[in-house]
């Protein structure tokens, strides 16, 4: 995705003047920018590139000599083989589930947070410390520690009140996965609604409050309204992650059991069944879904940039 | 009367939510320090006694491969990176905040959709580049790859940071004489320098953290911290003190990070959006 989104920001008046000491001086102001452009477009722009044109030929890395180009038929396996299609919508249900439990659970955190009580701080640091756990680790955690079902804490806390000892994993894969990404991921959502909560207008609550507004008319038609924007960034960039996610998958179920989400499968497929050109077209669907995700998290972001900029 | 014991029934609501989160946690840390006996019984045995074999296991001197090669290479990648990011990014925030380029929305955005770009979409180039230029197996093609990855978050951040720094005072400044290097360490990197060390605290978080890079393109020698967590997937007999030993130890430099970052760490999530 090497196109800019053009964002309607007032920019500094456009100077036509052709004359070489302005030239200069727009070089001048130019170079401290390149290394960092030229570094980006080198190593994120080129790979890309190559994805795409690999994802146009025939090529398994175990018989290079029978690489050939077939067009889109890449394409087409991808989208008609059923095991890949499964990962689509894996993909999709993972994504969803995990970004919109952990927005819902985030918010509610947020607004417990948003008032005071002894030991805020305390509680605000206990909730981020899941997202500060290495992923690998916190998966390794949910599988071995929690959900084990001959000792994992969860049957181990269920023994007590002698309730039943599931396979939490076998019986429910795909929900094991998104337990363990809902509780890394809603600190996040709540920190970034937090901060919406935060920047609310006090004047206005005051005011709603002398009016006699009840708390949750004041949250139907003053917070939610406000903090839409935040719910939206915390969505987009949650599911910009969360398309993406390797970690909780390989270290779960290892893809199996129909947990196999896209990155999962374009890793497998060229890492262990070493179909290049199968890999590429899937990893290339992969970033068509990013970019219609992106082109509304650009857009909101651009929105919250925007403001920024104006206020400021 | 009601609103108070609302009040306080509501941050007693918040402090039972926030150690269920912390929960799995603190049983990781507390079966840590179990014997494997104690860590793998049901129901759980939360009075056993604390030994540090789980730990003694997990530094290898029980026999198994020790973690130091790996703790040396997250070490070594995260923070390389990081400078490289710091170095890069720096200069770029400065042309797109206080002697701003023409179009520097434009260049900003460019700079976030790279990092929308998922990982998968260059994976397999970047693979095959590495296999024929013999840089399978090395973590300074790690390095580079990290740095790829943090420089967008670093530069919107840097921006939104420098932009803070006031122009009238650099105006001023220029005026009475000053140079430019000068203008910089003394009036730039005093605003800008809490910003600053929680951008390379968020890139280190995330190098460290960095997991689908590394395994596909280290082996033996070039192995990362999160590369020899996945040892532990499948299991090994009695393990559970080893793993919560090896997770904790492995996240205790995120940890540190994230709360030393924490009042930042928002605005580095969102690229800068929200403060």
């Amino acid at each position: 995705m090497s196109a800019t989104t053009t964002a309607p920001i007032a920019a500094t008046p456009v100077r036509t003047t052709h004359q070489p000491s302005t030239r200069m001086r727009a070089w001048a102001t130019r170079a401290p920018l390149l290394p960092a452009l030229v570094f980006m477009i080198v190593v994120t722009q080129l790979p890309f590139v190559a994805t795409l044109i690999i994802s146009f030929f025939d090529w398994n890395a175990l018989y290079p000599k029978a690489r050939h180009f077939t067009g889109f038929d890449n394409y087409k396996e991808v989208l008609t083989d059923a095991d890949l299609r499964h990962s689509v919508w894996t993909t999709i249900l993972l994504t969803v589930t995990v970004v919109l439990v952990s927005l819902v659970l985030g918010l509610a955190l947020a607004l417990l947070l948003d008032r005071r009580f002894r030991g805020r701080g305390i509680v605000r640091t206990l909730l981020i410390a899941p997202f500060l756990v290495v992923p690998v680790a916190a998966a390794l955690l949910w599988k071995h520690v929690l959900f084990n079902p001959e000792y994992g804490l969860l049957n181990g806390l269920l023994h007590y009140v002698g309730g039943p000892q599931p396979d939490w994993i076998s019986n429910n894969p795909l929900i094991a996965v998104e337990a363990s990404l809902i509780w890394q991921w809603t600190p996040f959502m709540m920190l970034i609604l937090l901060a919406g909560l935060q920047s609310r207008d006090n004047e206005q609550l005051e005011a709603a409050r002398v009016d006699g507004a009840n708390d949750w008319q004041i949250f139907r038609h003053l917070t939610l309204p406000h903090l839409r924007r935040y719910l939206e960034l915390g969505a987009l960039l949650g599911s910009i992650y969360i398309v993406q996610n390797f970690d909780a998958v390989f270290t779960i179920t290892s893809g199996g059991l129909g947990t196999a989400n896209l990155p999962y499968t374009v890793y497998q497929s060229f890492y262990q069944a070493h179909e290049n050109g199968l890999a590429s077209a899937a990893g290339v669907l992969v970033v068509i879904g990013s970019i219609i995700i992106a082109t509304f998290a650009l857009r909101v972001v651009s929105s919250l940039f925007r403001e920024e900029v104006s206020r400021a | 009367m009601n609103a108070v014991l609302r009040r306080n029934g509501l941050g007693l609501v918040a402090w039972l939510v926030g150690i269920v989160f912390f929960l799995p946690i603190a049983w990781m840390a507390l079966t840590s320090f179990h014997s494997e006996a104690d860590a793998a019984t049901n129901p759980p045995s939360f009075g056993a006694a604390l030994t540090l074999d789980g730990y003694r296991e997990f530094f290898g001197t029980g026999g198994g491969a020790s973690p130091w090669p790996a703790l040396i290479n997250s070490t070594v990648a995260s923070v390389a990176s990081t400078a490289f990011v710091l170095l890069l990014a720096l200069p770029a925030a400065y042309a797109l905040s206080i002697r701003r380029v023409r179009k520097w929305t434009d260049v900003l955005f460019f700079f976030l959709s790279t990092k929308m770009l998922p990982v998968v979409a260059g994976l397999l180039p970047i693979y095959l580049f590495a296999k024929n230029t013999d840089m399978l197996d090395n973590i300074w093609f790690l390095v580079i790859l990290y740095t790829s990855m943090n420089l967008p978050i670093a530069v919107w951040m840097m921006q939104s940071f420098l932009s803070e720094v006031p122009v009238a005072i650099i105006e001023a400044a220029r005026v009475d004489g000053a140079r430019l290097p000068t203008i910089l360490a003394r009036v730039v990197a005093p605003i800008a320098l809490p910003g600053i060390a929680a951008t390379a605290l968020i890139c280190f978080i995330f190098s460290w953290n960095e997991l689908l890079f590394a395994r596909v393109l280290t082996g033996v020698v070039a192995e990362t911290a999160p590369v020899f967590l996945t040892g532990f997937i499948t299991s090994q007999g009695l393990f559970l003190a080893k793993v919560c030993a090896a997770s904790l130890v492995i996240s205790l430099p995120v940890l540190a990070a994230g709360f030393a970052a924490q009042d930042k760490l928002v605005q580095g999530l969102s690229l800068g959006a929200v403060k």
